[in-house]
């Protein structure tokens, strides 16, 4: 069923051999990145407590937040191809989500040092 | 009383339609829907997970003391099999994107052979999720509480679990009431007449994992790990189901007739969003 009143967005991602191989280039970094990013992580987790102390904790969760924010920007925005979307489209999937898991954060958080808290005096 | 529903508006004021504000196919919207919709139950979850070990006044076991086994060998390897399953989700991911290119060229045979590699990926972190359950539920041999509450290790050269009293080298070593996997300061292992004892008089043995208790620490910490890493593990099942039925049609040439392979990037995304969750799974339960 051929019909001419609808565009054909599917064709515009089209590409030609020569953006082809520095997309695959861009791709490969991406990827180098990753590993590294997440090789970091694991030898933190597992060496951390022979090269620091425990009060070292509270930096290298906060880290480990950091890394992970990095790591999820980059999927998002190179795998999944979002950051070459335009910007409505990329406003419309981040900003309620990111508004609402702020807030979901933000209230666990609050929430359950009240509950510590309670439970750490009547228990 | 009319409603707007009712009166007629002058085109003028409408959105004419007949192209996309957002220059993208239904098709692919809706996918990024969903994957919203789909990152909210996850982050429902993980925060969930966070609420309890935050406001929880037990100990919480740590990731890298719970998961250091690898399949076939005895010792300690923290964190190496996990790292090893995340390895296998970012490089099918990378596969998979790589197969999205090759279809923006139309190139089919490239397509064929990064789909192939990313659904043999997806299968190999399901089956490590297999062993990494199986490993899980049997645990390392348990512990029995004392009617006073102590906590003692029970050890045994086969590690039975069944009869563990019954099993050569059975003896128990004292925990750490503040931290079930690690011995308690100045532990030693008792002998077997005084393990016998204690053994006999046990309020309770717990060994491995289920829904009501397990030998790691608190029950929630069971439970969310079934769920949690369950409901992501049936995504990479579906996500693998999905990818070979995309890869089936893709050979036989479905969508080099119609012209463009924007299924394989469709069908991307959704592997993707599994590679994104599997990330925060990864920081959230096995590194914190």
């Amino acid at each position: 069923m051929e019909r001419d009143d609808i565009i054909e967005y599917s064709l515009d991602a089209h590409h030609s051999e020569e953006e082809g191989r520095r997309i695959r280039r861009k791709i490969w970094m991406v990827t180098l990145f990753l590993a590294v990013v997440t090789t970091v992580e694991v030898t933190l987790g597992a060496y951390w407590k022979e090269w620091f102390d425990a009060s070292a904790w509270n930096a290298i969760k906060w880290t480990y937040v950091v890394l992970t924010l990095v790591k999820a920007t980059y999927i998002v925005m190179s795998f999944m191809h979002l950051g070459d979307e335009r910007r409505n489209i990329r406003a419309i999937i981040l900003l309620p989500y990111a508004l609402f898991i702020l807030y979901l954060v933000f209230i666990a958080i609050f929430e359950s040092n009240y509950v510590h808290q309670i439970w750490v005096r009547f228990l | 009383m009319a409603g707007d529903a009712s009166k007629a508006l002058s085109n003028d004021v409408l959105w004419g339609g007949g192209r996309s504000p957002f220059s993208i196919s239904y098709g692919k919207m809706m996918m990024w829907f969903f994957l919203v919709s789909d990152a909210l139950t996850f982050s429902g979850l993980l925060t969930a997970y966070g609420f309890v070990r935050h406001s929880t006044t037990e100990a919480w076991p740590i990731g890298e003391e719970v998961f250091r086994a690898l399949p076939g060998l005895t010792g300690s390897y923290p964190l190496v099999y996990v790292a090893l399953m995340t390895a296998i989700l970012i490089f099918s991911s990378v596969t998979m994107v790589l197969a999205v290119e090759a279809g923006h060229r139309m190139d089919k045979k490239g397509v064929i052979k990064w789909l192939f590699l990313t659904v043999l990926g997806g299968a190999f972190f399901v089956g490590s999720q297999a062993w990494e359950w199986s490993h899980f539920i049997h645990g390392g041999g348990g512990y029995i509480t004392t009617n006073a509450g102590v906590k003692y290790w029970v050890h045994n050269d086969t590690h039975d679990t069944h009869d563990p009293s019954n099993a050569p080298g059975f003896h128990l070593v004292q925990a750490d009431p503040r931290h079930y996997l690690i011995p308690a300061e100045g532990a030693h292992h008792l002998d077997h007449a005084e393990s016998l004892k204690l053994w006999s008089e046990r309020a309770n043995y717990v060994d491995g994992a289920n829904m009501i208790h397990n030998e790691y620490g608190p029950p929630q910490y069971a439970n969310f790990f079934f769920f949690i890493t369950g409901f992501h593990g049936f995504h990479v099942f579906s996500g693998v189901i999905i990818n070979l039925i995309v890869l089936i049609m893709v050979i036989q040439g479905v969508f080099h007739r119609r012209g463009h392979y924007e299924m394989v990037e469709k069908a991307g995304l959704y592997w993707h969003f599994v590679d994104l969750v599997w990330v925060f799974v990864f920081t959230f339960f096995y590194l914190l």
